[in-house]
């Protein structure tokens, strides 16, 4: 398989004298999603900041190896959970945006916005987009650089159920295609047997990788009511249960 | 124990006030008329204050003989040079503080200490220093802007969601880029209120700055005037003084129609 791989080794941070991310390592491997479960503060967003040059971590490093595509303007992309449109912008020129060193920027805008259906809104707001929409744009955005490495922090959470069905279908299919590497980041262990090859649960804070699973069953194909993939996600919360339900109370006390 | 029955009464009104051009414009007039009826019964002396109509022909006065356009320009000049380089700095300096660690707390320490000095007491140093003639004018125009334009800029700067920074970071774009294309757009908002402020502000000072040493300007006008008790060309300069306040008011309002559809 070509493309980049990523590996993270020994990655621990403190945000001041609290202790996040506790010696993580992992790899996520060239032309795989991997995906990244946890309970709700375990620090999965701190990890992938880390993994992407977002954040420093107190310890340890971030390893990227591999081939990238020539026409590749941003290897290690984003896409956010709050979309992060910039709202004076149309959803083409939010495109354009990252375009700055692509010779055709135009037909790179057209491109993508047709790839993930948002032909006719090239000149709409984004205030004027419902949720589903929005992710969209950040979706077109993210594809538009041809990144090597996808790095995706909920990027469903923010979205009504049926949107996030309709959305994974339709992102798990580009991924398929286009076999790019990604960590996928969610706390939603649905979404993390549908998209995951590799499926790496955090314990609760502080974060610690507390199982990898994997899941080699082709994306396409994959549907909510696999039995294979049920089984899967009844393991995966039972691994993560005590963890959540402590996480929940933490939070309550005010701690977190 | 009590018993409910009929229909359940609406509870959710009123908290929502709501604009009204007409009734804007018809209050003013109104207050004019009553003003107007009230001098014509003589229930106001002319000298106490002069009725609205004795105040309009002494305004056509000075529109028919040129008089007004004389003093009025000689104030929008300096207006607009006072309040623009006041507000080019105090963007720049504002941008400053929201954006960098070495300029924070050394600009925001400035500020706060010369903020609070009333600009009118600097008059006279300004005319040492910048000479008695136009400089000195738009220097106090100027520092009346500067400050609250640097306060408004670095809390626009500050109120930029950092998401937003952080995914231009992580598409690769430039400082420079960042700060066009995301910071300077986001604090746009708080900027152009900000310049509500400042222009209301200018005009005082303009009118202040033009009552020490100015032959022209509406400022002087209406100061020699004062000096005269020659009320209805005083209050004819400050007629059109609000009416200028207005202009920039609706201009600014404009200004936001076309800058900031997208919000
Ligand atoms: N900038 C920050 N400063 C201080 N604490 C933070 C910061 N960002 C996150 N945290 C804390 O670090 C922990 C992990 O956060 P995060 O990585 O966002 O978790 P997750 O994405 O798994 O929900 C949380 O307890 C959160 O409150
Ligand atoms: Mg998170």
């Amino acid at each position: 398989m070509t493309g980049l791989r990523l590996t993270l080794t020994g990655i621990c941070h403190a945000y001041r004298d609290l202790t996040v991310l506790d010696g993580i390592d992992l790899t996520v491997e060239p032309g795989e999603v991997t995906v990244l479960v946890g309970p709700s503060g375990c620090g999965k967003s701190t990890l992938l900041g880390i993994a992407g040059g977002l954040l420093q971590p107190s310890a340890g490093r971030v390893a990227v190896d591999g081939d990238i595509p020539d026409d590749c303007l941003n290897p290690l992309t984003y896409v956010f959970q709050d979309f992060a449109l910039l709202p004076w912008r149309s959803v083409a020129d939010n495109i354009a945006l990252v375009l700055g060193k692509c010779p055709n920027p135009a037909a790179r805008v057209a491109e993508v916005l047709a790839l993930t259906g948002l032909t006719e809104f090239a000149d709409a707001w984004p205030k004027q987009l419902s949720g589903g929409m929005r992710q969209r744009v950040g979706i077109a955005r993210a594809l538009a650089v041809r990144p090597a490495c996808l790095l995706m922090d909920e990027p469903l959470s923010a979205l009504d159920a049926q949107t996030r069905d309709l959305l994974l279908e339709e992102f798990s299919a580009i991924v398929a295609r286009a076999g790019t590497t990604t960590l996928y980041v969610t706390h939603n262990l649905a979404e993390a047997v549908r998209l995951g090859q590799q499926i790496v649960v955090l314990s609760r804070r502080p974060g610690r990788v507390r199982e990898i699973v994997r899941i080699d069953r082709p994306l396409t194909g994959r549907t909510a009511r696999d039995p294979d993939l049920v089984a899967m996600e009844e393991h995966l919360w039972r691994t993560i249960r005590d963890d959540a339900a402590a996480a929940e109370r933490e939070r309550i006390d005010g701690k977190a | 124990m009590a018993r409910l029955d009929g229909p359940v009464r609406f509870r959710g009104g009123g908290f929502a006030p709501r604009d009204n051009r007409w009734a804007s414009a018809g209050t003013l007039l109104g207050l004019v008329g009553l003003w107007q009826m009230a001098a014509s019964a003589g229930l106001i002396k002319s000298l106490f204050l002069p009725p609205p109509i004795a105040i309009g022909a002494a305004l056509w006065q000075l529109i028919v003989s040129g008089v007004l356009w004389q003093h009025l320009s000689a104030s929008l000049v300096r207006l607009a040079w006072g309040w623009t380089s006041g507000t080019f700095f105090g963007i720049g300096m504002g941008l400053a503080v929201g954006l960098w660690s070495a300029c924070r707390s050394p600009g925001m320490a400035v500020v706060a200490a010369l903020f609070p000095i009333p600009k009118i007491a600097l008059v006279p140093l300004f005319i040492v220093w910048f000479g008695i003639g136009e400089g000195s004018k738009i220097a106090t125009l100027a520092f009346g802007v500067f400050f609250p334009t640097v306060i408004a800029t670095a809390g626009a700067v500050d109120n930029v969601p950092r998401g937003l920074i952080r995914m231009g970071q992580s598409f690769g774009l430039s400082t420079a880029a960042i700060v066009r294309t995301i910071v300077l757009p986001g604090a746009l908002p708080a900027i152009l209120s900000g310049f509500r402020v400042t222009s209301s502000i200018a005009i005082v000072l303009l009118v202040a700055a033009e009552m020490i040493g100015a032959e022209q300007g509406i400022g002087a006008f209406v100061l020699s005037a004062g000096n005269l008790y020659d009320t209805d060309n005083l209050l004819a300069g400050i007629v059109v003084l609000s009416l200028l306040g207005l202009l920039v008011a609706w201009a600014i309002g404009q200004l936001e129609r076309a800058l900031l559809a997208w919000r």
